[in-house]
């Protein structure tokens, strides 16, 4: 079952893990996957409140290396500024060769008190990357994180 | 599981898996593990190492170690020797935590003396080693600092006052990859590992208080070279790498090399195994930027000693020096070593990427320090926090795997299902009843953790020996953990 933050953890890669997230745009998913990278980070996602925020412009050939240079841009963030973030807006626009992401982060600074520390996720990898729109138009993407 | 109809017995505890089996494949599969750990194994690994085996200028074999399962890209458990002057370098055969590796430190303690004590031990290590998410180091430094840690690795930590010559001479390559070049590494990688020196982060990361205890006992005089003596002897041992540093080095380098194939010709079956020719300028810029965070790493675990070192002398009130922790050995697990083997009738000169891997050096080997040279390479396979761990030691035999050997047990099942199945704080309180105190930063990571997600260590470490990869040395038992 996806939970109705449009994201769900799969038992797949034994080594890591994997989520599968959905949307009915492109930003939509981008988004929910942004939702399954907080829930992977900490326990208490919803306590993560929308306190900072940080923009991300960025432009790639394909959807899914967009997707996941973006949320390798949440990794970053959270190391290099200690903030746990999600995608508060998405926007893409475009299509292949040229696809243009402007999205919104929103969070504070890691408090692990109230988040309650989950993972350190490493990095997102390119294991089984995949962004399709499946028969009923609804955009999905599997995607495995290095923790 | 099943295993691949064309897996053939080559060996007591080896396996081949004939080029046949995937499209592609340049070299066989050989797998060193007894038919048990074989039935065991995720399809998935055979698939990824038969995808391992699709790579130019792949030598020997793609080889799976005892304890394989499946990861990105390579299967963890992975190596593969590539020839340097022909063959590719892969990011995703390396891993994102690059260097991630294990240390093991002796002690003149005594469980005795350490058992009053354990519980403030493992409280004052889990708050001077930080761990889990987000974690921050003590070492403060600045940007130009940072890059002295980077070409220097370990040796900058002695150098600062943080351990002691012996911990270089008894850490793989001295604690220093030679070829680290700063210049090849994004401001992102460094701003993200910057602040992250001696930090253990999490998932299988972790600071260990073991025990020798009398039955652990497999090569009484290969433990007595090792420092390790009597039954009763408390060891430390922990695991973690390269912190944000290294994670971003290979982001940024497996993005650029997924853009960068086309202009070699080269294509890949997973795009995790994404590479560019050893000999090009982005081969060159990716090896250097990984020596830069081998090296972060080594100093990592460095400064993690010397608290080690500081709370040990705090809480016996005596100088650290008196109580005799000194490194046995500190090994990499996730990198690519240009290394000499004899292939066949000729030396060839071999890029030999190892994810998850322990290099194991046999005896004679001209790299190990002196100490070392008679018995062979010291090795360290990290069990389950449940179960234990093992000393063990390189083998000439180890030549069939360009002398490599396993890294730890293993997993059985992915985290999300241990999270199922497994509740952190329920663990925690039956681990307290079997003697082993552990301190989480995180209760879902400590159920992701639970020795059910592990193969037997036991199994693994046998598996080697029977492969000829290492030999047992001693098996050392958990009684304090300080969980990433």
């Amino acid at each position: 079952m996806m939970s109705d933050r449009g994201f769900r953890f799969v038992d797949d890669v034994t080594s890591d893990l994997t989520f599968e997230a959905r949307g009915t745009t492109r930003g939509a998913l981008f988004a929910a996957a942004s939702e399954a990278l907080l829930a992977a980070t900490v326990e208490r996602p919803e306590a993560v409140r929308n306190a900072v925020e940080r923009r991300v412009e960025l432009e790639d050939t394909r959807l899914d290396w967009l997707l996941r240079r973006f949320l390798s841009e949440i990794v970053y963030l959270r190391d290099a500024e200690h903030l746990a973030l999600r995608a508060l807006e998405v926007d893409v626009r475009g299509e292949a060769p040229q696809i243009r992401l402007e999205a919104v982060l929103a969070g504070e600074p890691l408090d692990l008190e109230r988040h309650v520390g989950a993972n350190d996720v490493k990095a997102v990898t390119a294991y089984g990357l995949a962004v399709v729109r499946d028969e009923r138009g609804e955009w999905r993407a599997r995607i495995t994180l290095d923790v | 599981m099943s295993v691949p109809a064309t897996l053939t017995r080559v060996g007591p505890a080896e396996w081949e898996v004939p080029k046949g089996f995937r499209a592609g494949m340049r070299v066989p599969v050989r797998i060193f593990a007894t038919e048990k750990l074989v039935q065991a194994m995720d399809d998935q690994v055979f698939i990824q190492a038969a995808n391992v085996a699709t790579l130019p200028g792949i030598v020997g074999s793609s080889l799976c170690m005892p304890d394989a399962h499946w990861g990105y890209g390579f299967p963890i458990g992975g190596v593969a020797a590539i020839d340097a002057e022909h063959g590719v370098i892969s990011p995703g055969g390396i891993g994102f935590d690059i260097n991630c590796g294990m240390r093991l430190v002796r002690s003149d303690l005594e469980w005795a003396e350490v058992e009053p004590k354990l519980g403030r031990l493992v409280n004052a290590l889990a708050a001077r080693v930080p761990a889990g998410v987000g974690s921050r180091g003590f070492v403060s430094l600045t940007r130009a600092e940072f890059e002295d840690v980077l070409r220097e690795g370990a040796r900058w930590a002695v150098r600062k006052g943080f351990g002691t010559p012996e911990d270089l001479v008894f850490t793989e390559a001295g604690g220093c990859f030679p070829g680290a070049d700063p210049e090849r590494v994004s401001a992102k990688a460094i701003a993200r590992g910057q602040n992250q020196l001696g930090t253990l982060g999490s998932g299988n990361h972790y600071l260990e208080i073991q025990l020798l205890r009398s039955d652990g006992i497999f090569d009484r005089e290969l433990a007595t070279a090792f420092g390790l003596g009597q039954p009763g002897q408390v060891v430390l041992m922990f695991h973690c790498g390269s912190r944000g540093f290294g994670h971003q080095v290979a982001t940024d380098y497996l993005d650029a090399f997924l853009r960068a194939m086309p202009k070699y010709g080269l294509e890949v079956i997973d795009p995790e195994l994404a590479c560019a020719p050893f000999a090009s300028d982005d081969g060159r810029a990716y090896y250097a930027a990984m020596c830069c965070a081998a090296n972060m790493a080594f100093a990592n675990r460095q400064v993690i000693l010397h608290r080690i070192r500081e709370v040990f002398a705090e809480i016996f009130a005596r100088p650290a020096e008196s109580l005799g922790l000194a490194t046995v050995y500190d090994v990499a697990h996730n990198t690519a070593k240009l290394e000499t083997h004899a292939v066949g009738s000729r030396m060839r000169h071999l890029l030999v990427h190892r994810k998850g891997a322990t290099r194991a050096f046999p005896p004679g080997h001209a790299e190990l320090p002196a100490a070392y040279r008679a018995t062979g390479q010291p090795v360290i396979i990290g069990g389950s926090m449940e179960t234990g761990s093992y000393l063990l030691a390189g083998t000439a035999t180890g030549s069939a795997s360009f002398y490599s050997t396993a890294h730890g047990s293993g997993r059985t099942m992915s985290r999300t299902r241990a999270r199922k199945l497994v509740r952190g704080s329920e663990l925690q309180r039956a681990m307290r009843e079997r003697g082993i105190l552990v301190h989480a930063a995180s209760m879902s990571g400590l159920a992701e953790e639970a020795g059910l997600a592990y193969k037997s260590v036991d199994e693994v470490a046998e598996a080697t020996e029977l492969a000829g990869l290492s030999r047992r040395v001693a098996r050392l038992t958990p009684v304090g953990n300080v969980k990433g």
